[in-house]
């Protein structure tokens, strides 16, 4: 596992849209080969989705040849309601790149069979070729996707119905109501994920700080799903420095002098040595 | 271009909600805003053009609703050719933003609008949403330049109003002096035919003024101008605008209206504020002597007078340069100015779902200003009809 420490959010959105557009122009991508992206949603990925659709307006990198699969979505809630992670999507990445619709993959919390809609996610995935690069977020209480404490680590694509904290912090965003917030959504499992060649979680602020602790300096624990990514071949973990503040400074101090070898995975001028320390 | 073809506005900052979107997009197909999002999704399909805005802002295209001509044709005096000054008209308006007009008759004979009415039609450039029949029935009092002979009254109602103007079919608007005898049940008739009835060149009081929209009038004529100036123990139809819901046209050409008087309007009643241009023949003509009517006219300095009189006769200020002085009189902002030359007046003829607004569903009438509020180009349904340069777009076949 990496853990790329930077100084701020903004560094952390600059370093995460290099790395993937690196990733997916080392890859060389065309119409028989397509790259292969899973996709989080919320604040914390948006500043590297800003990044990303600068790159792309700058001819950086192009998304013509890219398949994406997204991690998650509410169930039975209208798909042009603000917080939808299709309106999400849309409104803050896919409008503004050149990404075909045909490429684009979001579970439809809509379905009338959900349990056969995730059933088909994950076959589609398989026949996309599995995912080269997931990109992942986590909550305060170190859940991945909507894999929410004491989520099987080996779970695969379902209908979760979410805990009482998720509801209250998704609040605010359903104007205060509860009554109004999605109780289940559909998500990738913690297994979907692990599935993928590369992982990429990004953390960012003090409010994260305890879930970033038990992610890399505890042992794997169903309480804390993201730790699960511990035994992932290649997992990169980036975060901005307020996120360290509850680890050891030794672990922070270890990490950091490994930048020069970090910086490497975004250098544009060299291609990504598969075999790469991890 | 082909009707069906998709075709995606971008680089560009819309005017929508109420507010300028920085980084959006507008879709666009068989001359229709659509929900960019719903295509993607369901229909999986991406833009066959695309149109390289350049960092315009695109605005809904300027609609007016009191224009008596222009470029040399005067709507109520081109008796021979109609259909030919119509559309000199329509296309003219073009350069100024404008998608959408509604050509002005002053009073006139009964023979003229008979003549004239019927073919008032489809246009070829700035679309005809109905013309607005400003008299006869008016009070000689606050005639303006309107001919007073002739002027008419109600004698026998409804059936006098419909031998005076033949058929009332090409009629959006009828501007009345509620005070004439007989006046209140024409408006009532009228308005239920859905023909909008806008109170003006008048002596009316507020009673008499708020009897009117009582009865179904719901516009005031170009505020200030042809009416009983504000007095405080009767504001007349001034008053209107703090009693009644009401729509009122402002021609903020900066002679008609004084700007305090223009803050006052804007402050008192910004929500039906409309701003008009009551644009003459002389529109887009040179300074000099020029014919509205059977009245010989004036052009100096932006103004045009009756010749040998003080008496203003219609403005030659374009509606993009009423818009940009609102803004600069009132400190209102870009999106309160464009507004009250697009939304207010789309409202005003309940058309507010398909003109005057960028939102998905409605026409793709669009124009382009600068960040000077000077006009670009012009589009209708979503095909460009003006440019004022070649290059202030790009095409781009995908």
């Amino acid at each position: 596992m990496k853990l790329i420490i930077l100084e701020s959010a903004e560094e952390v959105a600059s370093w995460t849209a290099k790395f993937v557009a690196k990733k997916i122009n080392d890859f060389k991508p065309d119409s028989t080969n397509f790259f292969v992206l899973g996709l989080p949603t919320g604040s914390t990925p948006l500043g590297m989705y800003q990044k990303l659709i600068e790159f792309h307006r700058a001819g950086k990198v192009s998304f013509k040849y890219v398949k994406t699969f997204n991690m998650d979505e509410y169930v039975g809630l209208p798909r042009e309601h603000p917080e939808s992670y299709h309106y999400f999507m849309w409104n803050n990445f896919f409008k503004h790149i050149d990404i075909q619709p045909a490429n684009v993959n979001i579970l439809n919390g809509n379905a009338v069979d959900l349990d056969k809609e995730c059933e088909n996610y994950e076959k589609k995935i398989v026949s996309a070729g599995g995912i080269h690069l997931f990109i992942g977020g986590i909550g305060p209480d170190g859940h991945i996707a909507f894999n929410e404490p004491g989520s099987s680590l080996v779970s695969r694509t379902r209908v979760k119905t979410l805990a009482k904290e998720t509801l209250e912090a998704n609040a605010r965003f359903f104007d205060n109501d509860l009554s109004k917030v999605p109780k289940r959504a559909l998500t990738v499992g913690v297994g979907t994920v692990m599935d993928a060649k590369e992982v990429m979680i990004i953390i960012l602020g003090s409010h994260k700080a305890f879930a970033l602790y038990k992610a890399v300096e505890e042992g794997v624990n169903h309480m804390w799903t993201v730790s699960a990514f511990q035994q992932h071949p290649r997992t990169i973990m980036v975060c901005d420095d307020d996120a360290t503040s509850e680890l050891r400074v030794k672990t922070v101090r270890y990490f950091k002098n490994l930048h020069q070898v970090h910086q490497k995975l975004i250098d544009e001028t060299s291609r990504t040595n598969s075999d790469t320390e991890f | 271009m082909e009707n069906s073809e998709l075709i995606r506005f971008e680089n560009c900052r819309i005017l929508k909600h109420g507010q300028i979107v920085e980084n959006d997009y507008l879709l666009v197909r068989n001359g229709k805003i659509e929900d960019y999002m719903k295509v993607y999704f369901d229909e999986g399909k991406e833009p066959d053009i695309k149109i390289n805005c350049k960092g315009a802002l695109l605005s809904p295209g300027l609609i007016d609703i009191q224009v008596n001509g222009g470029f040399g044709i005067d709507f109520s005096y081109n008796v021979n050719d109609v259909e030919k000054g119509l559309q000199t008209v329509s296309e003219g308006l073009l350069q100024y933003g404008i998608t959408g007009f509604c050509p002005t008759l002053v009073s006139s004979s009964p023979d003229v609008y008979k003549e004239i009415l019927p073919k008032m039609g489809c246009t070829s450039g700035a679309i005809n949403l109905g013309t607005h029949v400003e008299g006869p029935f008016v009070n000689k009092a606050r005639v303006g330049a309107h001919a007073i002979s002739n002027l008419r009254t109600f004698d026998e109602g409804m059936k006098t109003v419909e031998k005076v103007y033949g058929n009332l079919d090409s009629i959006k608007i009828i501007t009345i002096a509620p005070e004439i005898e007989g006046a209140l049940d024409v408006i009532k008739q009228l308005t239920n035919r859905g023909i909008i009835v806008s109170i003006g060149h008048s002596e009316a009081n507020l009673r008499t003024a708020e009897a009117a929209v009582k009865s179904g009038a719901s516009l005031i004529t170009h505020l200030f101008n042809a009416m009983v100036p504000f007095h405080h123990r009767d504001p007349g139809i001034l008053g209107l605008l703090t009693t009644e819901p009401i729509y009122f046209g402002l021609i903020n050409d900066g002679c008609h209206t004084h700007p305090a008087a223009t803050r006052i309007a804007y402050r008192t009643n910004y929500d039906g504020l409309i701003l008009v241009t009551d644009a003459i023949s002389a529109l887009g003509l040179h300074e000099g002597v020029h014919r509205i009517g059977e009245l010989e006219i004036e052009i100096k300095e932006n103004c045009a007078h009756i010749v040998g009189t003080n008496t203003l006769c219609g403005s030659i200020l374009p509606l993009n340069k009423c818009v940009k002085l609102f803004d600069e009189y009132t400190k209102c902002g870009k999106i309160k100015a464009l507004e009250a030359a697009t939304l207010h007046p789309a409202q005003m003829l309940g058309i507010a779902d398909k003109k005057g607004t960028l939102h998905e569903g409605a026409d793709a009438d669009i124009t382009f200003f600068d960040d000077n509020l000077d006009v670009l180009s012009t589009w209708i349904g979503g095909r460009c009809m003006y440019a004022k340069c070649t290059n202030s777009f790009e095409i781009i076949k995908t």
